[in-house]
């Protein structure tokens, strides 16, 4: 049972064909990566996957149902969590307030005006203990401002769970990060692979051997090569296009 | 930190509770006026302040709303209807349904385009109040009876209207700061500094920011309708832009967001115009540097050098 869906996307910006007819799914306890050269294409596919792109043709199916025509706050709603390449956090929210209002978003009404939300108990709780899963709870009282960049890639990867997603895209979590906390966030996410299924855009190959089930390589918008990680590796295609170029 | 700014709401509070006796006993009865008027700016101001401080969603319409008080107040009465609770529901439901129609459009943009659509639909509401000619038309319209509470003049000059309208500034007061400490507050506050990411949350930025919409419309609207019952007397220069501005005015120069700043701007501003004005005919020319300076030098405005740390939106 494939948990999220891509069919024959595909999407135009003026001559540039972006994303050409992509299809692939991501399966219960799977973890689905996607690489290639930057400029392939692959943020503009999340993109499109999250709802900030409306794809031209094509469509993005979310535990069977068709989402594409959905607002990104829907799809959210409907179980699509997802972090950003570039941290898009809360800075003048404390870190647990960010996470907290995730957590929100899934416990009923936010049509709310009159009780503290800061307070409420079960937001928090559920808050902590995510924050806790990612490390970062003794961090939980200051602004999220004020978080180094490899804490604030913690935070994101946390805002994302606290909506308890179906299915996770992940846009270059290891960003920006050095090479003892890509491995712990690595480490995390390979207890998360679990639990959650993810469609993972990385550039760090060490995390992608390590978390992948299935990599595709995507060049100029299309998908060139897919399989085992093992399999991309050996694949001389794959190796010319992006491969190849790593270790050049 | 919190406790701060709470000690300086009950200190002014307090200080506008006795004053009409202390003003009274010294013969300066008269300043009992103008202390009702920057009230009546400050409900307005903590309302604009719930989508410009809270939501950061910047209107120039909003004495749109402070004028439709007025005129469901004066147009209520003309029709017979004199129980003041009775104006006030059509006047918030004439308030709200206005600002959910013109809300909905507004909200399509933001930033300076939501300024401007703002700003056009109370130029509307401006013209149509002054093409009323049944209703004074642009020369406005004296109120030859006012709105009663039950039959008692309690809610009028005759009675203790100073009192009711300190009344509905406490609770504007208290209830704009509970709905920014909310959920639906803290929805409000994520979406003004990152809306994408409160849409990627699952939030309908739309919706909660036409809601605060919504709920400041209604809140102005009941400035208006007191400032008409005050004043005795309405017009359509409640209405005007240059009345949005003022607001917004106020609430820079009180801090933009924080829990005292539209109290403390429009207490200053009222009384800066009239010392000012009482000392030379030409104060505008030291208003206008006067307003530059506190901007500049207190920043976050007039609460942050009273409560500072308590300054910025959301504390």
């Amino acid at each position: 049972m494939s948990i999220l869906e891509i069919r024959n996307l595909t999407k135009t910006f003026g001559a540039v064909r972006v994303s050409k007819e992509i299809s692939l799914t991501v399966g219960a306890r799977q973890c689905h990566a996607l690489i290639g050269p930057n400029g392939a294409g692959k943020t503009t596919l999340i993109h499109q996957i999250s709802g900030v792109l409306t794809p031209d043709a094509g469509a993005v199916l979310l535990d069977g149902t068709d989402i594409t025509a959905l607002p990104m706050w829907r799809r959210a709603q409907a179980g699509l969590g997802r972090t950003f390449q570039i941290s898009s956090t809360l800075h003048s929210f404390s870190v647990l307030e960010n996470v907290a209002l995730a957590a929100q978003a899934k416990a009923g009404s936010s049509m709310r005006f009159f009780r503290p939300a800061a307070t409420e108990a079960a937001l928090n709780r559920q808050a902590e203990a995510v924050l806790d899963r990612v490390g970062l709870l003794r961090r939980a009282r200051i602004l999220a401002g004020d978080l180094s960049h490899g804490e604030r890639r913690l935070l994101e990867l946390a805002i994302a769970l606290a909506g308890a997603p179906k299915v996770l895209l992940l846009d270059e979590p290891m960003a920006g990060l050095g090479r003892v906390e890509s491995e712990r966030l690595t480490d995390i996410l390979a207890e998360l692979r679990r639990e959650i299924p993810m469609l993972l855009i990385e550039h760090d190959m060490d995390a992608i051997f390590r978390l992948a089930d299935t990599v595709a390589v995507l060049v100029e918008g299309a998908v060139v090569a897919r399989g085992t990680p093992d399999e991309v590796r050996a694949d001389p295609v794959a190796r010319a296009a992006y491969l190849g170029e790593e270790s050049a | 930190m919190r406790d701060r700014s709470l000690l300086v709401a009950g200190g002014i509070f307090a200080l506008l509770l006795i004053a009409p006796g202390v003003l009274d006993a010294t013969g300066q009865a008269y300043l009992t006026g103008l202390l009702m008027k920057a009230m009546l700016l400050a409900i307005a101001a903590m309302a604009l302040d719930l989508l410009v401080g809270q939501g950061g969603m910047i209107s120039l319409g909003h004495s749109a709303f402070v004028g439709i008080g007025a005129y469901v107040l004066a147009i209520g009465l003309a029709a017979g209807i004199e129980n003041i609770l009775v104006l006030l529901a059509i006047a918030l439901a004439v308030a709200g349904s206005f600002a959910l129609v013109t809300g909905a459009l507004a909200l399509r943009t933001s930033g300076v385009y939501f300024l401007m659509i703002t700003l056009a639909f109370g130029q509307m509401a401006y013209f149509t109040l002054t093409s009323l000619a049944a209703y004074g038309g642009d020369d406005g319209l004296t109120l030859w009876s006012l709105a009663t509470l039950f039959g008692s003049n309690v809610a009028q000059n005759a009675g203790h209207i100073y009192l009711v309208i300190l009344a509905v500034l406490v609770a504007t007061w208290w209830l704009v700061h509970r709905i920014g400490q909310s959920r639906f507050g803290r929805v409000l506050r994520a979406a003004r500094d990152n809306p994408e990411r409160a849409a990627v949350m699952g939030f309908s930025v739309f919706r909660y920011r036409l809601t605060a919409y919504v709920i400041a419309g209604m809140i102005a609207s009941v400035a208006g309708l007191l400032t008409a019952q005050q004043n005795e007397f309405v017009s359509p220069a409640l209405a005007t832009w240059q009345h949005s501005g003022d607001l917004l005015v106020i609430l820079v120069v009180g801090g933009l967001g924080s829990r005292n700043g539209a109290l403390l701007g429009a207490l200053f501003i009222v009384a800066a115009q009239e010392a000012l004005g009482a000392v030379l005919p030409e104060w505008r020319l030291i208003y206008g540097p006067l307003l530059v300076g506190v901007v500049l030098f207190a920043k976050g405005g007039l609460n942050s050098l009273l409560a500072p740390g308590t300054a910025g939106p959301g504390r």
